[in-house]
C-alpha cells in the first residue's frame, strides 16, 4: 500500500490543489490556504524582483527599460510620419505597446517562477511538500511582476502624455470600463500565464524560452502595435481567437475613445459585445490552464520531474 | 594493471601558444558543435529574433514606410542574435560559471583565461552567424527584401572588424560581471531594450540626433550595421550616419580597444575576485 493510498486527505490539502473531493478541507480552510498562499508568494516575487539593488538602481531600471521599448517604436513611427503624432495611429500603437507590457509580465512572471524555483532556487520541491496551493502559489509570483509592470505601464504613458502629446484626456476617459477591463485582461493574462507554467512542469532545456515565445508570438496577433488589417487575411483568425485582442481594443476605447475606433478591425463591435467576448475568452482560456495543470502536474509527479535540475 | 598503466601515461605537456590554442578550441567546441545538439535552442534562436523582425516590419508596413525599411529591419533583427549571444554568452557567462561552480575550475587549470574568452567569443560567434543567416534568409523570403552590394570586399571587412569589436567588448565586460551576483541577470537584461534603440536596430541611427549617435558609436554594432546597410541596400547610401570608410576606421579603433581592454581588465577584475573571495561565491 502506498503512502497516497494510506494517507489521502494529506494529499489533498497539501500541495497541488488537483483534488477537492469528499475529504477535502472545508470552504473556510481552503479559502484561507489559498489567500495565505497567494500573499506570502506575491511577497516572495516581489522581493526576488526587486531586492537585486537598492531602490534607487530599481527605479532606474524599471524606467528604462519599458521607455527604451516604447521610444524604438516612437522613433520608427516619427520617422516615417515626419514627427506628425496626431495621426490616431500614433496612440493606438503607443497604447497597445505600453499595456502589452502586462501581456509579457504576467505570462512569463507565473511561466517563469516554475523555472526559478526548480532549476535556480532549487525550492519547487519544498513548494510541494509546504502546506500551500501551487497554482495559487504560481499566481502569487505572477503578480509579483504585475506590479513592477505597473511601474512600466504607468511611465510609459506619463512620457506619452508629457513628451508626445498622446491624445489623453483624464476627464474624458471611460474609467469604469477601464478598470473593469484592467481586471478582467490581468485575470485573464494570469491564467495563461498559468497554462504556460503547466506546461513548464514537463519541459526542461531552454524552458524558459517558452513564455518569451507565446509573449513575442501574441505580440504580433493580437493588435498590440499594428492593426489586424495589416496581418495576411488568413493569420487574422489566430488574433480574432486570443483574448488579448480585445482587452487591448477595449482598455484603448475606455482611455482615448473615438481615436481608437478609427480602424476598422474591431470597429464594429460595441463596448458590450467587446467585454462578452473577452470575459467569454478569458473563461475558456481559465478552463483550458485548470485542466492543463491537473494534467501536467500529475504527469511531473508520476515521471519525478518536480526536482529535476538540468543546469540551464 | 592496464588502468593503472594508462593513469600513468601522461599526454605530450602542452604550454606556451599550443596550450593557448587548445584552450580556445575547447572553449569553442562546445559552442560550435554542443550547441547545435539541442535543436530546440536553434528553434529558438531564430523564432524569437524573428518575431521581433515580423512585428517591426509589420508596424512600418502600418504606418506606410518605404520598402528599404523593411530591409533594414530584417537585418537589424539578424544583427540581434549576435547582440543576444554576447550579452548572455560571454558579458554574463562567468557569472553562470560561477552559479554552476565552473569559474574555480578555470582560474584553477593552468591556461590563460584571455584563451577560455577568446574560445568563448570565437563559438559563439560561428554558432550565432548560423542563427543570424537563418533569420536574414527567412525574413527576405518572407518579405521579398531587395539586396543591391555595392562593395563586397568592404562589406565583409565591416562585418569581420564589427564581429571582432563586438565579441571584444563582450570578454570585457565579461570580467566586469566576474564581480556580479544576482544583479548580472538584471543587468543583461537591462541592456536590450535600450541597447536596441540607441544602435538603431531598427532604424538608421542618423534618425537620432548626432551626438546620441556618436555616442552609440561606442558600441561596434552601430558603426557595424549603419556601414552594412550603405553598403547592401540601394538607397543605403542616404543614410549613412558617416562615411563607410571612416565607420571602418573607427571599428578598427574599437578591436583594437576592446581586446586590450579585456586583456587589462581581466587581469585586474581577476586579482580583485580573488582578493574579495568572489569566484566561488553565490548569493542568489
Amino acid at each position: 500500500m502506498t503512502t497516497a493510498t494510506r494517507h489521502p486527505s494529506r494529499k489533498l490539502t497539501c500541495s497541488s490543489g488537483s483534488g477537492a473531493g469528499k475529504a477535502g478541507p472545508a470552504l473556510a480552510t481552503l479559502f484561507a490556504e489559498a489567500w495565505r498562499s497567494f500573499r506570502l508568494a506575491t511577497w516572495l516575487g516581489w522581493q526576488i524582483e526587486s531586492n537585486w539593488a537598492d531602490p534607487f538602481l530599481f527605479a532606474i531600471y524599471s524606467i528604462i527599460k519599458p521607455l527604451s521599448g516604447a521610444a524604438i517604436l516612437v522613433v520608427m513611427y516619427g520617422i516615417i510620419a515626419k514627427g506628425n503624432f496626431t495621426n490616431p495611429l500614433f496612440p493606438y500603437i503607443y497604447l497597445g505597446n505600453a499595456f502589452y507590457i502586462y501581456a509579457g509580465a504576467m505570462m512569463t512572471g507565473v511561466s517563469w517562477a516554475v523555472i526559478d524555483d526548480r532549476e535556480h532556487y532549487k525550492t519547487l520541491k519544498y513548494m510541494y511538500i509546504a502546506p500551500i496551493r501551487i497554482p495559487v502559489y504560481l499566481l502569487g509570483r505572477g503578480v509579483a511582476r504585475f506590479i513592477t509592470g505597473s511601474f512600466s505601464v504607468i511611465i510609459t504613458i506619463l512620457g506619452g502624455v508629457l513628451f508626445l502629446h498622446l491624445p489623453f484626456d483624464v476627464t474624458a476617459a471611460n474609467w469604469l470600463l477601464f478598470f473593469l477591463s484592467l481586471f478582467i485582461g490581468v485575470i485573464m493574462l494570469a491564467m495563461m500565464g498559468l497554462l504556460l507554467g503547466s506546461i513548464s512542469l514537463l519541459l526542461v532545456h531552454h524552458v524558459g524560452f517558452i513564455g518569451d515565445a507565446v509573449a513575442g508570438a501574441l505580440y504580433i496577433f493580437s493588435g498590440a502595435i499594428f492593426p489586424l488589417d495589416v496581418l495576411p487575411a488568413w493569420l487574422r483568425p489566430i488574433g480574432f481567437a486570443m483574448p488579448i485582442t480585445y482587452w487591448l481594443e477595449l482598455i484603448r476605447r475606455s482611455l482615448i475613445g473615438e481615436v481608437a475606433q478609427a480602424f476598422p478591425t474591431l470597429s464594429g463591435f460595441s463596448n458590450g459585445q467587446l467585454l462578452g467576448i473577452l470575459v467569454g475568452l478569458s473563461l475558456a482560456f481559465g478552463a483550458v490552464s485548470i485542466v492543463a495543470f491537473r494534467f501536467c502536474d500529475r504527469r511531473a509527479r508520476e515521471r519525478g520531474l518536480i526536482d529535476r535540475t538540468s543546469n540551464y | 594493471m592496464n588502468s593503472s598503466t594508462s593513469l600513468n601515461e601522461h599526454p605530450a605537456k602542452v604550454t606556451g601558444w599550443q596550450l593557448f590554442l587548445k584552450t580556445v578550441i575547447a572553449r569553442a567546441y562546445p559552442r560550435i558543435i554542443g550547441q547545435q545538439r539541442e535543436k530546440s535552442w536553434m528553434f529558438f534562436d531564430i523564432v524569437l529574433p524573428l518575431g521581433g523582425v515580423i512585428a517591426y516590419v509589420l508596424v512600418y508596413k502600418a504606418i506606410g514606410a518605404p520598402a528599404e525599411y523593411v530591409g533594414f529591419v530584417v537585418m537589424g533583427g539578424a544583427m540581434t542574435a549576435f547582440w543576444m549571444n554576447v550579452l548572455w554568452s560571454m558579458s554574463s557567462q562567468l557569472y553562470w560559471e560561477k552559479e554552476q561552480g565552473n569559474l574555480a575550475l578555470y582560474i584553477m587549470s593552468p591556461n590563460s583565461m584571455m584563451a577560455v574568452l577568446l574560445g568563448m567569443a570565437l563559438g559563439g560567434m560561428v554558432a550565432t552567424l548560423l542563427r543570424a543567416v537563418a533569420i536574414v534568409l527567412l525574413g527576405s523570403l518572407m518579405f521579398q527584401v531587395q539586396y543591391a552590394v555595392t562593395n563586397f570586399l568592404q562589406l565583409l571587412a565591416v562585418f569581420t572588424l564589427a564581429m571582432a569589436a563586438l565579441y571584444g567588448m563582450g570578454m570585457m565586460t565579461a570580467s566586469l560581471f566576474l564581480l556580479l551576483s544576482r544583479e548580472a541577470w538584471h543587468l543583461s537584461n537591462l541592456a536590450q531594450e535600450p541597447i536596441y534603440l540607441a544602435t538603431g536596430f531598427y532604424f538608421p541611427i542618423k534618425s537620432l540626433p548626432f551626438w546620441v549617435a556618436l555616442g552609440a558609436s561606442i558600441i561596434p554594432l552601430t558603426l557595424g550595421m549603419d556601414a552594412m546597410r550603405q553598403l547592401v541596400f540601394p538607397s543605403g547610401f542616404k543614410i549613412g550616419f558617416l562615411s563607410v570608410g571612416v565607420e571602418i576606421g573607427v571599428l578598427m579603433a574599437l578591436c583594437v580597444l576592446f581586446l586590450v581592454g579585456a586583456k587589462l581588465l581581466l587581469g585586474h577584475m581577476e586579482k580583485l575576485a580573488i582578493r574579495e573571495g568572489r569566484l566561488t561565491e553565490s548569493r542568489r
